[in-house]
């Protein structure tokens, strides 16, 4: 059977006044439905990999690759029209700032009921009743109240369960999350992570997922597989939970850097970038 | 001496009533974490000590002083906050400087070079920031510029609402030392949120645990490494984050 | 000079100055990147020429009247041929630049602030200075542009600064709208909070953080609607209640000329082709310098 998805050698510039900039460099992989996990730090191109399989990488930025197949459809090929008509039903994106990503002067349950229009029609009394569903399957214990909210009066974390609940609507193929959960507690976290989990399993056709992340921990107990990106390249790839035996000193210096629950150290190692860096 | 007191603190934006009678002692100098619940009311509290959530009864005080419901320039010297998102809480027009600025020609306060230099070295950061506008700095690099501007006033209190949940974990370390650093320097009283217990772990020396708008629990940073938690909620959230660990 | 690109450029500038400056090229290099956007700029930038450099651009009086050479066709003599009263058309369109020129910087100077600082002021407090600021707004931008500044000039009276006058008012109700909308989506910001919570004033806050985050919106609203108002100028001018005969103001032009569209073309098509011109020259400009600073990519820069 065909992958769900294919790159080989994405690459993603950007032209500076000094000379372009490529932040993702010859990047290949292939996902099947499956969980696949992003991690890297800060600026390592992890959210332009993934905005570039939607091709949403906002001019003058440029995506080029050899190959970019989803689902046995060429995206390079594909036309803006045609990728809009992609992005809203197949492919769903969990943006990394939710502030950014909800209109901030729409109350929640306009924003999903609108969501869930474009998606199907349904009569107007059915789409509250829906929006409220909505907002329960990710845990929120006030769906009437918090409808009426504008994104600015929700917690940090409640932004980001609306965001993964609208992002779900459509059913799609693939899902991209993009750092969907930092702001949540971890009790509430494993609960929207088993909703992700449903549809990545769900019988007949079951939903790949990449998920960008930071927490490392969370993505090597959550994920079937892992790689590691480091300036805009990956420098290591595992299986979950093979990774903290990582080796490569990129990965064991993250790794390192993580406090732990009973931490007894008074500082805290940073990444020491001069014992790998090749350049 | 307790630095921060909270007593019987009902907080509500309209008629919604967001927490429920949390009571708080921070004493001078300590470091407190506030973990629990999304959408628990945690953000909420800080809010109401900052004043930028007015709508709240009980009890507020600031070194013995009760906190009025506003914003008053002799509080913002006392007791400043840091906010989650670092892309979020720097003003995307205004460079380095000038943000650091804005503090000290508001309070009339001299001497502003040197002022400026002084903090960016005390969070490390290099002099040739100074000039950047926030675009052009990574993201730990502006959460340090929200931490030095919340250090211009030279305040005794810093709230710290997840101040490394939107940072990678290497410069989530670098944050978490400079505010250990800067607490035993400065001696900063911290009230601190966040869903991490490792970074709780780390860097305070008491956790409150909210849910729903209350305390379930408060108990000390040992009992947390001990795993002695006693209410079943908090044993929850330990339990997860102890699985995740290995 | 490139030394002072590198200054320009440089990471980390030395001064506020340098910082600004440097904002300031990355953006003008970002909008010559744009072809219609620059072709757009050197439109406006001829027209500003053209006004600054009439005496010496024009070749003849635009107002001396030369009946013995009424309607001529253009020619070596008269680039754009004569009007009903023998006036050289070529150097009425150029002294016509001026008082377009004047026409669309009053507006911006009138219309521009004067929304800014309603729309701001009723986004940031909202509550009932919201409702009866935008209640008033609304008013407003229900009527048609055009009629209301009919009206209004009907009531002050015709003539040029009237006509400026009364664009103006139609004008602010726009601006009055983009700057609450970009205010709301601001004001929660954390950003804003952490200055309230260094103890700044209202007032500081509204003019010292929010109001300069409206500005580029402001700035490309205003280009795209210069457009509209050098039409709705001409327009006045079209209906007669504009500037008044004899000052050379291309609305008027087209309006005299009306008469003899069939036989003598050139006098309503050369300062037609005008207004055409400029107006395209402010919507293209207007159109790259919304991308340029859209406030979501802006932070880019
Ligand atoms: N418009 C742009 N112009 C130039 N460089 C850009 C632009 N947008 C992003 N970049 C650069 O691309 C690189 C990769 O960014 P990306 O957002 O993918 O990082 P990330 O791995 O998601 O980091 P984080 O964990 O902080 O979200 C960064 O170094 C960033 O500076
Ligand atoms: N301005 C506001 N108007 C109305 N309700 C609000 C406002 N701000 C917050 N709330 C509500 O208050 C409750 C608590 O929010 P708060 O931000 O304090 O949660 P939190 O504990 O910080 O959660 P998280 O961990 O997700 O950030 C939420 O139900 C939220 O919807
Ligand atoms: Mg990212
Ligand atoms: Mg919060």
């Amino acid at each position: 059977m065909n992958p769900l998805l294919e790159i080989e050698n994405l690459r993603v510039t950007f032209p500076t006044p000094r000379g372009d900039l490529e932040v993702v460099r010859g990047l290949s992989f292939t996902l099947g439905r499956e969980r696949l996990g992003i991690v890297g730090e800060s600026g390592s191109g992890k959210s332009m990999t993934g905005r570039s399989i939607l091709k949403l990488v906002r001019a003058p930025g440029r995506v080029t690759a050899d190959r970019l197949t989803f689902d046995g459809i060429d995206l390079l090929t594909r036309s803006e029209r045609q990728m809009r008509a992609i992005r809203g039903a197949r492919i769903s994106m969990v943006m990394q700032d939710p502030k950014f990503s909800l209109n901030p002067v729409m109350t929640i349950g306009e924003q999903i009921a609108e969501a869930l229009l474009t998606h199907q029609r349904l009569p107007r009394r059915e789409v509250n009743n829906r929006v409220f569903t909505m907002l329960e399957s990710v845990r929120i214990a006030d769906p009437e109240r918090v409808a009426k909210l504008y994104p600015h009066e929700v917690s940090g974390g409640m932004g980001q369960r609306v965001m993964i609940a609208m992002m779900l609507i459509p059913e799609p193929d693939l899902l991209i999350a993009d750092e969907p959960t930092s702001a949540l507690d971890v009790s509430v976290q494993a609960q929207v992570l088993d909703i992700i989990d449903e549809l990545v399993k769900r019988k007949g056709k079951g939903m790949g997922l990449i998920f960008i992340s930071h927490d490392l921990n969370l993505v090597s107990s959550y994920c079937d597989r892992i790689l590691v990106m480091n300036t805009g390249e990956v420098v290591e790839e595992c299986k979950a939970g093979e990774l903290m035996n990582a080796t490569h000193p990129y990965t064991r210096g993250l790794i390192a850097s993580i406090p732990r629950l009973d931490e007894t150290r008074n500082e805290l190692p940073v990444l020491d970038r001069s014992a790998w860096a090749t350049k | 001496m307790t630095a921060l007191s909270l007593k019987n603190l009902d907080i509500s934006y309209g008629d919604v009533q967001i927490t429920h009678d949390v009571n708080l002692e921070i004493a001078d100098g300590e470091s407190f974490a506030l973990v629990g619940e999304s959408g628990s009311g945690k953000s909420t509290v800080l809010k109401a000590i900052a004043g930028l959530a007015p709508e709240w009864t009980g009890e507020i005080n600031v070194f013995g002083k009760p906190r009025s419901h506003g914003i008053e320039r002799a509080f913002s010297r006392q007791c400043q906050m840091v906010f989650q998102d670092p892309y979020g809480s720097l003003h995307p027009r205004k460079t380095v400087d000038a943000t650091l600025g804005e503090a000290l020609t508001i309070h009339g306060i001299g001497d502003r070079s040197a002022r400026i230099e002084e903090v960016m070295a005390s969070v490390g950061l290099d002099r040739k920031f100074r000039f950047r506008f926030p675009h052009q700095l990574s993201g730990g690099q502006r959460q340090r510029v929200a931490i030095a501007r919340a250090l211009m006033l030279k305040p005794k209190v810093l709230l710290l609402d997840e101040p490394t949940s939107a940072l990678d974990v290497s410069v989530q370390a670098e944050i978490l030392n400079l505010l250990k650093r800067l607490r035993q320097e400065q001696n900063l009283t911290f009230l601190m949120v966040t869903h991490n217990l490792p970074v709780v772990s780390f860097l305070c020396d008491r956790l409150a645990v909210m849910r729903q708008g209350r305390i379930v629990e408060v108990a000390d940073v040992a009992d947390l490494k001990r795993g002695d938690l006693k209410d079943p909620y908090s044993r929850e959230l330990m339990h997860i984050s102890a699985a995740h660990a290995n | 000079m490139t030394t002072l690109r590198d200054w320009l450029i440089d990471d980390s500038p030395a001064s506020p100055m340098q910082a600004r400056l440097g904002r300031f090229y990355r953006i003008f290099g970002a909008l010559m990147h744009n072809p219609l956007a620059v072709v757009g700029a050197i439109i406006i930038l001829v027209l500003v020429l053209t006004a600054l450099f009439a005496p010496w651009i024009a070749t003849h009086d635009p107002l001396r009247q030369a009946l013995g050479e009424r309607l001529l066709p253009p020619s070596a003599a008269h680039w754009m041929g004569t009007d009903e009263l023998g006036r050289d058309i070529w150097s009425r369109v150029v002294y016509g630049a001026r008082i377009t020129l004047a026409i669309v910087t009053l507006v911006a100077v009138l219309a521009a602030p004067a929304g800014l600082v309603i729309g701001v002021a009723a986004g940031y407090f909202g509550g009932w200075v919201d409702r009866i600021l935008m209640g008033i707004t609304d008013i407003f931008l229900s009527l048609p542009k055009l009629i209301l500044a009919l009206a209004f000039v009907a009531a002050l009276g015709p003539g040029i600064e009237n006509a400026i006058i009364a664009i103006a008012i139609t004008s602010w109700p726009g601006y009055a709208r983009v700057a609450r909308a970009e205010t709301l989506t601001f004001k929660n910001s954390e950003f804003i909070s952490a200055v309230r919570l260094l103890g700044a004033s209202s007032l500081r806050v509204n003019l010292g953080h929010v109001l300069p985050l409206c500005t580029s919106s402001m700035i490309v609203r205003v280009t795209l609607d210069m457009a509209g108002i050098i039409l709705t100028a001409a327009g006045l001018g079209f209906i007669g209640l504009g500037a008044q005969p004899p000052l050379p103001e291309w609305g008027a032009m087209i309006s005299r000329g009306r008469s003899f569209i069939l036989d003598q073309w050139w006098v309503a098509t050369m300062p037609g082709f005008a207004i055409i011109l400029v107006s395209l020259g402010f919507c293209f400009l207007g159109d790259g310098l919304r991308d340029v600073l859209d406030p979501k990519s802006g932070e880019q820069r």
